[in-house]
């Protein structure tokens, strides 16, 4: 069951995936691919075809057009050994309502096939992760929202897959439980790969390693989170004086691109990437007697990227 | 052992509701006052049944008929069981939970099917006890009882892999019901056109399901009727299994 493979060194290979329903194209030609202790952030509005695509490599759905395959295995053509090396859980947590925790769970270990001895390790195991321990015995459908999100994960992370697939996973959880879960997938993604679609910008950003966002189906961003955090960093500073000042004088300052009024005697301005101007502007309003009240770095955060990469086209707000 | 699983796990859910203890109960108690009738007939008409040679037993005149009385009840009460098998996990959306698993579709069926058959063979258990009960006072035609009981697991094994499929196909389990009812009852009935009258079609005469069971009840173990339980059987869960591929390509 292993990797008969030795070459692979990605756990998910997508390859030109499409997906249509009827006239509708969910996902439309979307390749990418993951390595082992990656966490993929995967976002897009609603709609995007985010769960579409989740369910495609977790083989609840065929594919139109495309393969996609979980460490070597086709998920269509060998899904036995493919599903084997998979958790999922679906943006509803599959709950069966009438069982009490521990037996959904030893239910659950038991369809992935792990042997009698090893059943009740993984359940305590996979309860203790997902802070469960105490909840065996009651029944599912007496739990509250936050706990069956959280059975739900203990669900898909119980027979220690190679890959595993989060479908909005903190949803419905208090903060206190969203900061748990982030740390556990955290946790998770040091020995696996894990895919997490979310709806939450700065969760990405904690959490994730590489962030993809897809919209009407595609692929608009896949990008380490690296690389995301220099786009994000900071190129502007916002500036308050206390008393009113020459904008010419700040225009004479060095590494300044760009300067706006925002209101009275405050400014935005525009600086180079790698440059920050802070402190010539400090010492400035200290010279000239200025009564500097605000000086701070305007950073691009998540929201704006991915505001900008999904309302491309005109949007009357 | 995938389809074993499953299966524990739906007949445990069933027996959690109240639903398959009331139908163990009801059916119970409608067989029993339908036996006591059919031995109450039987006693009137003894002295008489003494004249005859070669007169129908008790096998003949009390336990066949109360197991083709309980092959109505279990018409009526199959698709009520059947019904939630697919459409509720797809409602439910715990199908994902299946279908990401490594288990494959026939796992699935086969798991259910199991389920609901384990079930069935259960009531027929519990009814069995009635005619075995006369063990002490009558002389039963073992032969007859045995076909009447093989008959008996064919026809519920058929009505379960029907109403199994019809599950499949419906996206509510009452949808499941009705069609499953109505599909059952008519294949029960098929033949009646042109029986009176003596040209019945040979073609329905063969679909017909009670005419089949009926000549199993009789002590009649015929290959004939035997085979179109089995491929009736295997016909329907097939199909179910291609279905719930479907579900997959859904266009």
């Amino acid at each position: 069951m292993k990797h008969t493979n030795s070459r692979m060194s990605s756990l998910i290979e997508v390859n030109n995936v499409s997906r249509h329903f009827g006239d509708h194209c969910a996902v439309d030609d979307v390749s990418f691919s993951l390595n082992q202790g990656e966490i993929l952030g995967f976002l897009g509005p609603n709609g995007a075809g985010k769960s579409t695509t989740m369910k495609m490599i977790c083989g609840n759905l065929a594919p139109s057009v495309g393969e996609i395959k979980i460490q070597g295995y086709d998920i269509l053509e060998q899904p036995k050994m493919a599903k084997a090396e998979l958790g999922f859980l679906a943006d509803t947590p599959p709950l069966y309502t009438d069982l009490t925790v521990d037996e959904y769970l030893q239910y659950c270990a038991k369809l992935h096939g792990l042997k009698a001895g090893a059943i009740t390790t993984s359940v305590t195991q996979g309860k203790d992760n997902c802070g469960l321990t105490d909840m065996g015995h009651r029944l599912i459908a007496n739990l509250s929202k936050g706990y069956q999100q959280r059975v739900g994960i203990a669900q898909a992370i119980l027979h220690n897959p190679s890959v595993i697939i989060l479908d909005e996973p903190t949803v419905g959880l208090d903060p206190i439980q969203i900061l748990e879960i982030r740390q556990l997938i955290r946790q998770l993604g040091q020995q696996h790969s894990v895919i997490l679609s979310t709806h939450i910008l700065p969760e990405v950003q904690q959490s994730c390693s590489r962030v993809q966002i897809i919209h009407h189906g595609k692929l608009v961003l896949n990008e380490s989170i690296d690389t995301l955090n220099d786009r994000m960093s900071s190129s502007s500073l916002l500036v308050k004086f206390k008393r009113s000042v020459d904008i010419s004088m700040l225009k004479s300052l060095p590494d300044i691109t760009d300067i706006t009024e925002t209101s009275d005697n405050q400014f935005r301005i525009q600086h180079g990437q790698n440059q920050n101007p802070a402190e010539t502007i400090a010492n400035l309003a200290v010279n000239e007697n200025l009564g500097l009240l605000e000086l701070t770095p305007e950073t691009h955060n998540m929201e704006q990227i991915f505001l900008s990469l999904t309302q491309a086209e005109p949007h009357d707000e | 052992m995938n389809s074993l699983t499953i299966a524990g796990r739906e007949l445990r859910s069933l027996f959690l509701s109240p639903l398959a203890w009331t139908m163990l109960g009801i059916s119970q108690l409608i067989l029993a006052y339908m036996f006591l009738t059919q031995i109450d007939f039987y006693l009137t008409i003894q002295p008489k049944l003494v004249e005859l040679a070669n007169a129908p037993g008790i096998t003949d005149l009390v336990i066949a008929p109360l197991y083709g009385n309980a092959a109505v009840i279990f018409l009526l009460i199959t698709p009520l069981i059947t019904m939630r098998l697919i459409s509720d996990e797809r409602r439910n959306k715990t199908i994902s939970l299946l279908f990401s698993a490594p288990i494959s579709m026939t796992d699935i069926i086969l798991g259910k099917f199991l389920a609901t058959f384990i079930f069935l063979l259960i009531m027929l258990f519990s009814i069995t006890l009635m005619p075995l009960s006369l063990i002490p006072i009558a002389t039963i035609d073992f032969g007859k009882l045995t076909a009447c009981l093989l008959a008996m697991m064919l026809l519920l094994a058929a009505f379960d892999a029907l109403g199994l499929y019809m599950s499949a196909i419906a996206s509510q389990a009452t949808v499941a019901a009705v069609c499953s009812f109505g599909a059952l009852l008519l294949l029960w009935i098929i033949d009646w056109a042109g029986s009176n009258s003596g040209n019945a079609s040979p073609l329905f005469e063969y679909i017909s399901m009670m005419r089949h069971f009926e000549s199993l009840l009789r002590g009649l173990v015929h290959s004939t009727d035997v085979l179109y339980f089995i491929l009736f059987i295997a016909g329907f869960l097939v199909l179910s299994v291609r279905r719930l591929d479907n579900d997959r390509l859904q266009k």
